[in-house]
């Protein structure tokens, strides 16, 4: 059976000892959780990444056949893992089964930075990285194979591992014999012919993910599960408001109790270790720490017009030069703002990590999405070079982006290097919650210009969005609050207004609106028609912590920008499928809305709902699409909706989900992204939002923070899946989430008349709504 | 410190505990299971639920103490990957998982109440999973895992 993790982490510990012996080695053999496996030989500890260009890199053969990629995109629950072995198998044509996958491990594996922003389906299944390693190793096979069997290449095939000739399969040879044992000593060759999607047997098929029984019957590894040798248990104290800082900590308060407990305070990082886990929750609560009032917070009333008021930094993503002229000259002028709060990542697990902090080295078992990046920060936070620290990416529980997994990896390290002992981390969850950097608040202004004909003739999007920290990236571990506490600087924050003209076009944010024609250079680079558009961001200081959250910016944009569009139908009566596409040029994303809304049996007429009753239980259907960050992934939803009316309770009943990305690697587990993507962007809508004090974060645990729970009543989920074998992979993991919102607010309005602009919606919103409907 | 007797998956282990312990930190630390598993330590998202007398609870709220000499299920108690139990196998069928954290609390708290009620009616099912939390969303695949298990045990 194939194996898709980074090895037990017992086994990780012996490997030191094996690496420095063995390091003669050309492919060595390790045991990951029980499995040998080839491997690639990278003396470890090492301070620059395996090269991407080279072949040994990615692939490895071991004498018996089986085959081991390494690769820098990790799985976060997404099923990446199950597609990465069906693409090694595909291309290399052997049995799934025959594929081990280790990934994120600095000891071993390429550098890919993160896994993160639907990049892994693109970065390793189109003309590079894995995908293009794999081909360059079956041409590799069969040129070898060629030369030994004395055919030419083209009279050979390949299956389960041997190349055989087509005319006389006695003659025949296996990748063992070929190269096992040995490196390639190849550079990725980027005319190596992939495998033509026509041809998959494994790739594009469903493929069922070989982690799960472990992970049903508890068996699998996570982060959290991670125990070393004489590995001890640390806590942090964090502090009791947003900016207090250590006056003193009394580190008798807690000498009498069990564990030999040690404290450790650097700068404002305080945190106790223990022999056991309870006794280091007890500790910390009970250690005494005199701290500094807090720097204080903003009201949240009124927060979101504020934002308006704050010192600027101004981008420009797009500005035709003629949208007030447009404005002015206008049949009719149209406008709205919507407003989508902090949102947290709220992983069901609080972050978890182990580190083993010697003198000369360091090995930290973590979550971060970038184990390359990690080595370098906690190197920084360590003071020790970054060749002597190794990182091993564990599987944690699902992160949807920054969440708590790189600034724990900071608090093991911390104390562990304190206590000169492996420590195990894992957050409470009010210090997970209160501390984490949320996904970022965003204020809106949507304004178009119509001709009388009702067509949309200019855009303008303005936005304000509040800014603190960050990834750590290669070199800022103060953009996660362990960071910050222990003296190191977030990024900067520095004003600037006027904004710049717009630079290359860059649509990442989905800043645009899917309708604009995104003219740069003289060429209409976005997926829509309107010509005069222009789209400023206002990005301001935050006075919380803020990154990546599911779809960063892309959502909160896409949720102003799809409901705007409903607005503008609404006004002008018409279908809002049909002005979608009146105003769509990007063929992709017009399927996509086309797909939707057939498979949905979309009823065409404008919204609201001619039938609408003003009391009782209100049905409607909403549309939003979205070509995700312009060209990594296409997607449209439709949502039926039940609005009880009296009490403002949301019951969504159906959502048809269609997605194009490219050529589909794993059908089961698209679905699932998008299954999975369309209820948390439902969840995000109805109930979650960071709420705070004076002094700090109040959404600090389930109570206060409110996430849709399993036990709901789970509406029907239908997905459209569109293949484009011939066009590149893009990523599917954002889609859905980033069109949900907007779809239910349309639902909404097309049920009972009532525009929501506020997220999340909360029944005394929608009920503030009703009551004041036109 | 006192002596603590537990049962756990049908093995007995005398452990030297804080009675306040509670039961996940014994289960996780001291017995390095891997099921239940610590989200939030105030019963309120359900990855640490076990099955103690028929009941689907909250180990991480649970003081250790409360539990000895009673029989404690957890994840790995019910199936293996390579015998997995039938809600397990259910599960492993509809691919009823993304992370895969929160599976504990999904798929204990469902048996529990299938195990009670064999034929329980959706809003049944909903209820029993009112106060556990899936934050991938896996709900779709989840509830017809359910349903499945739930089927083959009334047949």
């Amino acid at each position: 059976m194939n194996k898709a993790f980074t090895g037990d982490a017992r086994a990780a510990l012996s490997r030191r000892g094996f690496l420095k012996a063995s390091g003669a080695l050309v492919v060595g053999f390790s045991i990951f959780d029980g499995v040998e496996v080839a491997q690639a030989q990278f003396p470890g500890p090492v301070a620059l990444s395996p090269s991407l260009a080279q072949l040994d890199s990615w692939i490895a053969i071991a004498a018996d056949g089986s085959i081991t990629a390494y690769s820098g995109k990790e799985e976060l629950g997404q099923g990446i893992s199950t597609a990465q072995m069906q693409l090694v198998a595909e291309e290399l044509s052997v049995p799934f089964s025959k594929v081990n996958l280790i990934y994120c491990d600095t000891a071993y594996t390429p550098d890919q930075a993160y896994t993160s922003g639907s990049q892994s389906h693109p970065a390793n299944f189109n003309k590079s990285n894995l995908g293009q390693a794999a081909a360059t190793a079956r041409e590799a096979l069969f040129r070898m194979a060629s030369e030994k069997l004395g055919a030419p290449v083209t009279a050979l095939d390949a299956a389960d591992g041997v190349i055989a000739v087509r005319a006389d399969r006695s003659k025949r040879v296996t990748y063992g014999e070929l190269v096992g044992g040995r490196k390639f000593q190849l550079a990725l060759d980027p005319k190596a012919k992939r495998k033509d999607p026509g041809e998959w047997k494994i790739l594009g098929t469903p493929v069922k993910r070989p982690d799960l029984p472990d992970i049903m019957t508890g068996r699998f590894e996570f982060v959290h599960n991670v125990r070393v040798p004489e590995m001890l248990h640390g806590r942090v104290v964090r502090p009791p408001a947003v900016g207090a800082r250590v006056l003193s900590v009394d580190e008798a308060s807690v000498r009498d109790l069990p564990g030999n407990v040690k404290v450790v305070v650097k700068k404002d990082f305080v945190g106790v270790v223990a022999a056991k886990p309870w006794q280091a929750v007890q500790a910390a609560a009970k250690l005494k720490v005199e701290w500094s009032a807090g720097t204080g917070l903003p009201k949240q009333a009124g927060f979101a017009e504020q934002l308006r008021q704050q010192p600027v930094r101004d981008q420009f993503l797009l500005d035709s030069g003629d949208v007030d002229q447009q404005l002015k000259s206008a049949a009719s002028v149209m406008k709205a703002t919507y407003f989508h709060p902090y949102q947290m990542h709220g992983s069901v697990g609080s972050s978890c990590a182990v580190a083993d902090v010697r003198s000369d080295g360091a090995t930290l078992w973590c979550s971060t999405q970038a184990v390359w990046y990690q080595k370098t920060t906690c190197a920084m936070v360590l003071g020790m070079k970054p060749e002597n620290v190794r990182v091993i990416f564990r599987r944690g529980s699902g992160c949807y982006g920054l969440n708590g997994a790189d600034t724990v990896t900071y608090d093991a390290a911390v104390l562990s290097q304190a206590v000169g002992k492996p420590v195990r981390v894992q957050l409470s969850r009010k210090d997970e919650m209160a501390w984490e950097n949320y996904g970022n608040a965003y204020l809106m202004d949507e304004r178009v210009a119509l001709d009388a004909g009702g067509n949309i003739v200019a855009w303008d999007h303005e936005v304000w969005t509040p800014n603190l920290g960050n990834r750590p990236g290669t070199g800022t571990p103060g953009n996660v609050i362990t960071g910050k506490l222990l003296g190191f600087s977030p990024d900067a924050f520095t004003p600037r207004s006027p904004a710049p003209p717009p630079g290359n076009f860059n649509n990442n944010s989905n800043g645009m609106p899917s309708y604009v024609a995104g003219r740069i250079g003289g060429v209409n680079r976005n997926t829509g028609t309107v010509a005069s558009e222009r789209v400023l961001v206002h990005t301001v200081a935050s006075p919380l912590w803020t990154g990546p959250l599911r779809s960063p910016a892309r959502l909160q944009n896409t949720f102003a920008h799809e409901s705007f569009l409903d607005e503008i139908a609404a006004k002008l009566k018409a279908d809002p499928v049909e002005y979608r596409l009146r105003h769509l040029s990007n063929p992709r994303l017009r399927d996509m809305v086309q797909e939707a809304a057939k498979a949905a049996k979309w009823d065409a007429r404008p919204s609201p709902n001619p039938k609408r009753k003003p009391t009782g239980v209100a049905s409607g259907r909403g549309m939003a699409c979205v070509a995700y960050e312009r060209d990594n992934g296409y997607a449209a939803m439709v949502l039926e909706v039940e609005v009880t009316q009296d009490t403002g309770k949301i019951a969504v009943r159906r959502i048809v989900v269609s997605n194009d990305c490219g050529p589909i690697s794993n059908p089961d587990g698209l679905r699932n992204q998008l299954e999975g993507g369309a209820l948390q962007g439902i969840s995000r809508a109805l109930g979650e939002e960071v709420t705070w004090d004076d002094q700090k974060v109040t959404s600090v645990d389930w109570r206060t923070y409110h996430s849709l729970p399993v036990g709901i009543e789970v509406p029907t989920i239908e997905c459209v899946l569109v293949n484009r074998p011939e066009e590149e992979a893009t990523g599917a993991g954002e889609t859905s989430v980033t069109i949900a919102a907007a779809a239910l607010g349309n639902a909404i309005f097309d049920a009972t008349g009532a525009r929501l602009r506020q997220i999340p919606f909360t029944p005394e919103r929608i009920k503030a709504a009703l009551a004041t409907r036109a | 410190m006192s002596t603590i007797h537990l049962k756990v998956n049908g093995e007995s282990h005398t452990l030297d505990l804080d009675p306040a312990t509670p039961l996940l930190y014994a289960l996780s630390d001291d017995l390095a299971l891997r099921g239940p598993k610590f989200g939030c330590g105030l019963g309120q998202c359900g990855a640490c639920t076990v099955i103690v007398k028929g009941q689907a609870i909250r180990s991480c709220i649970t003081p250790v103490s409360t539990v000895q000499n009673t029989e404690i299920t957890t994840l790995e108690g019910i199936g293996t990957p390579e015998r997995p139990h039938p809600i397990q196998q259910a599960f492993i069928d509809e691919g009823a998982a993304q992370c895969g954290f929160c599976m504990s609390g999904v798929m204990l708290t469902a048996k529990a109440l299938v195990d009670k009620v064999p034929h329980p009616s959706e809003q049944l099912i909903e209820q029993s999973l009112a106060g556990v939390l899936c934050r991938c969303f896996t709900h779709a695949r989840m509830m017809a895992a359910i349903r499945r298990y739930a089927a083959g045990v009334a047949k």
